[in-house]
């Protein structure tokens, strides 16, 4: 290939390459050799290598120049050259031509197709699928059939893999292929069989019936390849997890299998099983052991990726289970030291899952030594870890405290140090003890912090919090060096918290006032103007007064309007005699996407809005709720249920409802999208029939102005009940709304609607909608420390049940509660069981379970229930749930 | 995770991190520009590391990515993150090994660059649109070598055995050369 080379003076030895000055134009010159009667193959599979090289390094062809090169391309099919057709095959991959171009090749290929040899037929295979469209497919069906069933395993694995992709494109087509895919399933080909499976199950895989059937046989029978082995692991915990939804039995029927392939010897499938069996709903401790065993072993092992792995699954399996992971913690510790950072920085994570609270001086200082080597994405998950393990021993607060503040003092980037931050004020709001001194780390660090938005935020945050500790003067004298070192931006932050002092703190008043005069002077418009309006609003004019509650609110008080309606309603206002009025701001929040909902309720989001605790989906709601002045006087929102639907997936309107359960009221959030691109509706309510639940009252519904199309909107309906009373019913509802037609090209909606309904299916409170679930670590000790003064036993008689884990899942799911320990399995074939339960009732009432089960031979099932709880009526309350 | 394990990138690099071959078979990197500022913060990332002995991993941006070094070529095959490691391990085993069989033992830059159609039909024998074809690395070899005896031979009349038979070849010269 030397005569690649461009001829270049001054080549360097050492950068030799065959492509070196190697230009679009020019190779696509050499092309034409492509059309020379008498082919050189040689040198027109080097002119494919150039162009393929081109391509390669991200040049792109003009769809005249690949169009050309094209043309030119199908030319070298007269070649008998075994070489250049593979490197035809390549190149016209990499042109993916256009429809009308791929008719001038589709004969060569289909002679390739049924050509002797067998490398011709395989390639051709892969390229005519992937250049194919749906009518030219009809055509070559038949031989792609037979070709699926060939004796020769490249032929048939190019078959199968070209079907899997065309599945996505024109699965009517691929679906007919069944017969020979099952053939293929029983090929003696190890990488057949792979594919013949994945295939199989990709055209069957709504099916669940079929995909049981499937996974029964194949694990019964003869897998041949390691990677079909994996596939078949992955395909069984699917069955496993759909069938212990469906019949909600405890026993799963291919554990078993499972667990057989943790022995099996390639290293591939021993780690799809373990992890397989991690990741199993609801794991008992006992099916575990045997994956953990093998995961432990993989620690020590001298590949970097064995070890990785292993530890990757561990630390997901610490989330939840770190009893289960303790025995590993000696390997683990030793693979802090590892030279590869990620698996130390798993190692770390995992051991603070797991470590005990004496534990936790020793692993700080082994950390130490770690933080100053890695980088700083592993830093920000180390950090993470700490944050979760001192909310878990806030009695260890003081050295974990210690050392973020040690780490906040070094060198790191912005999010590193965003990561600290937020860990120390999420610290200080839930560990009342840790406030003072972690507030005195945050003064610290903006002494010299070069990150205007950690500075802001943090100076926010001590307005909040500094005022209300125990001596809040010695905060000031940081605050104020921000005025007078810090750019703008910060000044001004630093101005609003000394007003906050000022403004909470009385005997700091006329400090804190010659310090805001100070800052008239400031040559920043947005200081001064800051500095004035407090001085004004709080009195500073020489009189020390009590500020009075309005100014307070006004100042600092929160916005109760959404931003974004602010934002537009300023934007409308056109600057005429008459002033902006802000009570004109609507108030209502926008129907917003719930996507965005969901990844809010993501991450605790630590320095937001002033009484941010964490957010969760929960907080999310009753943000929503609270932001609703008609249900705003409801108290503390108890609970929110998970979405149910209403209607069917796929119709005209779908709507979901979600209930919140407040003290003495119950409000309906019915989540609606209307999926008509050619409808607008408006004044959309949810007209709610609550003859079935006679205990409750609608008090106020607030509906929908408008519903575009795919914009999910929010309509509620609230109820109200007496407190403490359990009232349970069903609820039968109707949408109701205005219909206008839209024009789709221009998007506006017509003037006049017509009213219409859409029948929706019932909702209904149950009992265990007024249960949160709130597991306990350890429930013996829990039970222990509630004491038997509210104790009460009984006993019932569950009648002829199917099973006994069927009776098991129906009492849980009755009362709503949290199983513990992993007690919701029964064992096969056993004849009584122990479940624990545990949860917190309405008026936060903090409630646990036991509950013994016997069976008889003819199934009939009785069981004895002791309740413990803080309160006597709640464990009464518990008893007449299942009573009735 | 029913699906079908799947590899997101094969990426050869020389020792400056610019492209020898590279094929991607997922949307997640659109544009040659994303292409390369992955390529750019992959290589920079794994580039201190010793990764000569043992595949050795890390993670980017949700996604695995296990490679392995020789002499000036950087190799990597990418996965998604819930991916089994071993799976893509596998894989990248596949090519390193195939690429040692295909340039006899001497895997460099150079080497490859003047064999660039073999490693690009070994890229192409190993993973088709993601799915994994082949991860023996005498088979791919095999497959890939089917060609490279002269051209003049009726080559149509070659066969798979052939083929291993070449490849077979291919490493006991290479093993000689050691």
């Amino acid at each position: 290939m030397a005569q690649f080379v461009k001829k270049d003076d001054d080549r360097d030895e050492e950068e030799y390459s065959p492509f070196l000055g190697i230009e679009k134009g020019s190779v696509l010159q050499e092309a034409r050799v492509f059309n020379d009667p008498q082919l050189d193959s040689r040198r027109c599979s080097q002119v494919i290598t150039k162009l393929l090289y081109l391509l390669n390094q991200g040049e792109t062809f003009t769809k005249v120049e690949a169009t050309e090169v094209f043309f030119a391309v199908t030319k070298l099919f007269q070649s008998k050259d075994i070489g250049l057709r593979r490197m035809v095959y390549l190149i016209i991959k990499e042109l993916s031509p256009s429809s009308d171009e791929v008719i001038i090749v589709t004969s060569s290929l289909m002679k390739d197709m049924n050509s002797k040899t067998d490398v011709y037929r395989a390639n051709a295979i892969r390229v005519l699928c992937r250049i194919t469209d749906g009518t030219l497919l009809t055509q070559i069906e038949r031989y792609l059939k037979q070709a699926i069933v060939d004796k020769n395993p490249v032929v048939a694995s190019a078959a199968l893999v070209s079907g899997i992709h065309l599945l996505q494109t024109n699965p009517e087509i691929v679906k007919r292929w069944s017969n020979e895919v099952q053939e293929a399933v029983q090929s003696r080909a190890a990488l057949v069989q792979f594919h013949a499976l994945a295939l199989l199950h990709q055209i069957r895989q709504n099916d669940r019936l079929a995909v049981s059937k499937l996974v029964t046989s194949l694990t019964r029978g003869t897998v041949r390849s390691p990677l079909a082995q994996c596939l078949l692991i992955r395909y069984t915990s699917q069955v496993i997890r759909e069938s212990s939804m469906n019949n909600q039995s405890g026993d799963r029927p291919f554990y078993d299998y499972l667990e057989g392939c943790l022995r099996h010897k390639a290293e591939m499938v021993i780690f799809e099983a373990a992890r397989a069996i991690t990741e199993l709903n609801g794991v008992t401790s006992r099916e575990l052991t045997p994956a953990i065993t093998v995961l432990q072993l993989f620690l020590s092992s001298s590949k970097p990726v064995l070890r990785f792995a292993a530890v990757r699954t561990l630390n997901k399996v610490a989330m939840t289970h770190p009893m289960a992971v303790t025995n590993c913690n000696i390997d683990m510790e030793s693979l802090i030291s590892d030279q590869n950072r990620s698996i130390a920085t798993l190692a770390i994570t995992t051991l603070l899952k797991t470590g005990n609270e004496s534990g936790v001086d020793r692993l700080m200082k082994q950390i130490t030594n770690f933080m100053s080597d890695i980088a700083d994405e592993f830093k920000i998950v180390v950090v993470d870890a700490i944050r979760s393990l001192c909310l878990k021993f806030p009695l260890k607060y003081r050295s974990l405290m210690n050392f973020l503040s040690n780490i906040l003092r070094e060198e790191g980037g912005f999010e590193y140090k965003k990561a600290i931050v937020d860990s120390i004020v999420i610290l200080i709001r839930d560990i009342p003890d840790a406030k003072e001194s972690g507030l005195l780390h945050l003064c610290e660090f903006i002494e010299d912090c070069e990150f205007t938005y950690l500075s802001t935020q943090i100076l926010h945050f001590l307005g909040v919090e500094g005022p209300k500790t125990s001596d809040p003067s010695k905060y000031i004298r940081y605050i104020y060096n921000r005025v007078i070192l810090e750019n703008a931006t910060v000044r001004a932050s630093a101005v609003s918290t000394l007003a906050k002092f000022g403004a909470m703190v009385d005997s700091l008043k006329p400090r804190i006032f010659i310090l805001l005069r100070r800052c008239l002077y400031d040559n920043d418009d947005e200081v001064r103007d800051r500095a004035t309006l407090y001085l004004n609003t709080l009195g500073g004019d020489g009189s020390v007064v009590e500020t009075d509650k309005d100014v307070k609110d006004f100042l600092f008080g929160s916005l109760d309007i959404p931003l974004v309606n602010l934002e537009t309603s300023l934007k409308n206002y056109e600057p005429t005699e008459e002033q902006f009025d802000i009570s004109s701001v609507p108030k209502e929040v926008k129907s917003q996407p719930l996507a965005e909902k969901k990844s809010a309720g993501k991450k605790p989001t630590a320095l937001g809005a002033p009484p941010a605790a964490p957010t969760s989906t929960v907080d999310a709601y009753e943000k929503l709720l609270s932001s609703i002045p008609e249900f705003s006087t409801f108290g503390q929102l108890f609970k929110s249920s998970a979405p149910v639907e209403l209607t069917e997936a796929e119709t005209e309107y779908a709507v979901n409802v979600v209930k919140h359960i407040f003290d003495k009221h119950v409000v309906f959030q019915y989540n609606c999208t209307n999926t008509i691109p050619e409808q607008l509706l408006e004044n959309v309510i949810v007209v709610v029939d609550a003859s079935e639940a006679e205990e409750f009252a609608e008090v106020a519904t607030k509906p929908l102005k408008a519903l575009p199309y795919d914009t999910p909107g929010q309509t509620f309906v609230a109820f109200e009940k007496q407190e403490g009373v359990l009232a349970v019913g069903r609820f039968s509802n109707e949408l109701k709304f205005i219909v206008k037609e839209v024009d789709p090209s221009t998007g506006e909606a017509e003037e006049d609607g017509v009213e219409d309904e859409y029948q929706l299916e019932d909702s209904e409170i149950v009992a265990a909608d007024y249960m949160l679930k709130v597991g306990v670590s350890n429930f013996r000790n829990a039970w222990e420390s509630l004491g038997p003064d509210f104790e009460r036993i009984d006993e019932y008689g569950l009648g002829p049940r199917e099973s006994l884990s069927e009776a098991v899942n129906a009492v849980i799911n009755l009362l709503g509660m949290q199983p513990c320990e992993g007690t919701e399995v029964v064992a096969a074939n056993s004849r009584s069981h122990s479940c624990l339960l545990s949860g917190v009732y309405i008026g936060n009432v903090k409630v646990l379970v036991r509950l013994s089960f016997g069976v008889d031979s003819s199934k009939e099932v009785a069981m004895k229930l002791a309740v413990r709880s803080e309160d006597e009526s709640v464990s009464d309350a518990i008893h007449e749930i299942v009573a009735n | 995770m029913e699906s079908c394990p799947s590899v997101k990138n094969i990426l050869l690099l020389d020792s400056e991190g610019n492209r020898v071959a590279v094929k991607y078979y997922s949307d997640d990197w659109p544009t040659n520009s994303s292409k390369e500022a992955f390529e750019k913060s992959v290589f920079t990332k794994t580039q201190k590391t010793n990764a000569r002995t043992e595949a050795e991993i890390a993670m980017f941006e949700n996604n695995i990515v296990i490679y392995k070094f020789a002499q000036d070529l950087h190799f990597f095959v990418t996965g998604g993150d819930d991916e089994n490691e071993l799976i893509i391990s596998t894989v990248l085993q596949g090519f390193f090994d195939a690429v040692n069989l295909l340039l006899r033992g001497n895997v460099d830059k150079k080497e490859a660059l003047e064999n660039l159609d073999l490693i690009l039909l070994c890229l192409d024998e190993i993973v088709d649109g993601g799915i994994i074809l082949e991860t023996d690395s005498n088979v791919i070899a095999g497959k890939v070598a089917s060609h490279s005896v002269d051209s003049g031979a009726p080559l149509s009349e070659q066969t798979i055995s052939q083929a291993l038979a070449t490849a077979r070849e291919h490493l006991t010269r290479s093993l000689l050369n050691v």
